[in-house]
């Protein structure tokens, strides 16, 4: 029987020569990552357990990014906490704040060529997911699952079976891959894919940059699946090859089987696709721009793992360039990566978003998750380009939090109310 | 055959709760700056029901709809759950992370969506994890979920992986 892109990676990893969906397998691991929040029980995890060494100081990730810089006391304890184990394990791949390679986990891993096509990798945070978009089987898993893995470079896994999305034509204007999978999700639902994975496919992925099939993967969670994964194309190892020196190529099985099984198809005319908008509080509660009256708001943040990649930042630029951010409202811009904010710097964009009146805040993770940067007060408002829009996620349980693409977001905040690029006034 | 060897039966009161109860709302992260476990119990289900920390006693058994615990990888939820007194989770479906966490953690859940259909926040229900049935006491209506494989059940009744595997080590 054949398999999909994400059993042969899977098969791969486990040593075999194929695996069916249930089966319950142990993978070799290429790379594990940990954040502030979830490194620490890790670490407790790691020392009961009377582990004694990492199994490889190479293939582990650990980033301080979010609730870091430290934004109180106990963040401080806990990022300590990380960095002293980084130290004691002679990890390679600590990200200190500030460092010329450091950002948001999900940014930097791709940016810094660590995940590759054909990889298999676990990360104690949800959005792992992301790294999808290079041809890689990455998925989330807990601190438990991250401290034996750390120990053994092993970890067990349920193949699982796979939703095929066949993507046609191409995204039009003020739509991008935000919108694509926002409506894949308002269409699914948030368990539509539940312990399966997304597999993307069709004439249509040609067209979508590495920006888009990132923010695309980075979702996949939000209707609950194990991962979500991109063939490799041209573009695919145009990206690879810019970061990793001498890149011998992507392994020659990496593709599904023709006669692969899946347990559900959809497809998606990336033509028709519009700007949407994920009301409170899921982000499966999809709705088209201009299909809802006027809501304002007070708050507006563009970054996160999801849309904090240069492309995005620089959308967001052409939006705010020559115009204001709206009375009443805060404007909140956090690139992605050092690389990301140096790039912005070097192209200027950084001037347009202080011209417009906006804060341009460090690459952290901070009021995507409501720890700090941007947290909201009782019954506000804010356009976010990140990821969940779940009770309280930004703040106070009783604000509210509109999922959106960058254009949408950055109008939004020049328009004061939730709007198109299309509403803005020429300057 | 391994069943019977372990024999792990509760008894307790229900507090039921609808679809897709997420992580944010079960342990909100601006309690993740600790990961001790105390600390996170006082703040279980805060932004979903205020009440719970008032009303939750150990023992108590929680009841939701489908996809409970979706969306972050952390932990702290079923740990906070768990320290907050709850001895199991009864839902038609759970987020995969979530689902792996709490056997990781020692949280015991069982998929069912008839329980979750026909039992009512308040009852006393009884747990049978080896035969996976449910008995509601109150209305007299009886469930069955799949049964915890053997290892499972050794996992969650040694508080969590860390335990199993070093009583592996041990022996």
């Amino acid at each position: 029987m054949g398999m999909t892109m994400t059993q042969k990676i899977l098969a791969a990893h486990a040593g075999m020569n194929e695996v069916k969906q249930g089966d319950l397998i142990e993978a070799d691991l290429d790379l594990l990552l940990g954040n502030d929040i979830t490194t620490p029980p890790a670490i407790d995890c790691f020392r009961e357990s009377a582990f004694d060494k990492v199994f490889d100081k190479d293939k582990i990730v650990l980033v301080p990014d979010h609730f870091a810089p430290n934004k109180d006391i106990k963040s401080a304890e806990q990022c300590k906490k990380m960095r002293e184990f980084a130290r004691e394990q002679g990890i390679t791949h600590y990200y200190e704040q500030g460092r010329e390679d450091m950002g948001v986990e999900h940014v930097i891993i791709p940016e810094n060529g660590l995940a590759l096509p054909g990889h298999c990798i676990i990360g104690a945070d949800s959005h792992t997911c992301t790294y999808g978009a290079l041809g890689v089987f990455s998925t989330g898993v807990g601190s438990t699952d991250l401290a034996c893995a750390m120990a053994t470079g092993k970890t067990w896994f349920r193949v699982p079976g796979a939703i095929r999305v066949n993507l046609t034509g191409r995204l039009g204007k003020h739509v991008s891959g935000k919108d694509v999978i926002l409506s894949l999700i308002g269409k699914i639902g948030v368990d539509g894919a539940l312990y399966k994975s997304l597999e993307f496919c069709g004439e249509g992925v040609a067209a979508l940059s590495m920006a888009d099939r990132l923010t695309i993967c980075n979702m996949a969670i939000e209707c609950g699946a194990k991962n979500g994964i991109f063939p490799i194309d041209e573009r695919t190892l145009d990206y690879v090859k810019k970061r990793v020196l001498g890149y011998a190529g992507a392994p020659s099985w990496l593709y599904p089987d023709e006669d692969a099984v899946y347990d559900q198809e959809i497809t998606i005319d990336l033509s028709e696709v519009r700007p949407v908008v994920a009301f409170p509080h899921l982000p499966s509660n999809v709705r088209e721009l201009g299909t809802f009256s006027k809501i304002y708001i007070d708050q507006v943040v563009v970054g996160s793992c999801t849309n904090g990649r240069i492309e995005d930042i620089r959308k967001a630029a052409c939006v705010f360039m020559g115009r204001k951010v709206a009375e009443g409202v805060r404007a909140i811009i956090l690139p992605g990566s050092q690389r990301v904010y140096r790039q912005a710097l070097e192209e200027g964009l950084l001037e347009i978003f202080l011209d417009a009146g906006c804060v341009v805040s460090a690459p952290t993770c901070g009021p995507c998750l409501g720890g700090y940067m941007g947290v909201l007060a009782k019954g506000e408002k804010c356009v976010s380009t990140t990821n969940r829009n779940f009770v309280g996620r930004m703040g106070h349980k009783d604000s509210e939090v509109y999922l959106a693409g960058v254009e949408v977001a950055a109008a939004s905040a020049v328009l004061g109310y939730i709007g198109s690029p299309d509403e803005l006034p020429i300057v | 055959m391994m069943k019977g060897m372990i024999n792990m039966q509760i008894t307790g009161r229900t507090i039921k709760y609808g679809a897709n109860v997420d992580t944010d709302v079960i342990i909100p992260a601006r309690y993740l700056n600790t990961s001790a476990k105390e600390e996170l119990a006082k703040h279980c289900m805060e932004d979903l029901d205020p009440e719970f920390i008032n009303r939750v006693k150990p023992g108590d058994i929680i009841i939701a709809g489908p996809n409970f615990g979706c969306g972050s990888s952390r932990e702290h939820a079923p740990i906070a759950i768990k320290a907050s007194g709850i001895a199991c989770v009864i839902a038609p479906s759970f987020a995969r992370i979530f689902y792996r966490n709490s056997i990781n953690t020692g949280l015991a859940i069982l998929e069912c969506k008839e329980a979750y259909e026909g039992i009512d926040d308040g009852d006393e229900i009884s747990v049978d994890f080896d035969t996976g049935v449910i008995m509601d006491l109150t209305s007299n209506q009886v469930f069955r979920a799949n049964a915890f494989p053997a290892f499972i059940s050794e996992i969650i009744k040694s508080d969590g992986l860390v335990g199993y595997t070093k009583n592996k080590l041990s022996k």
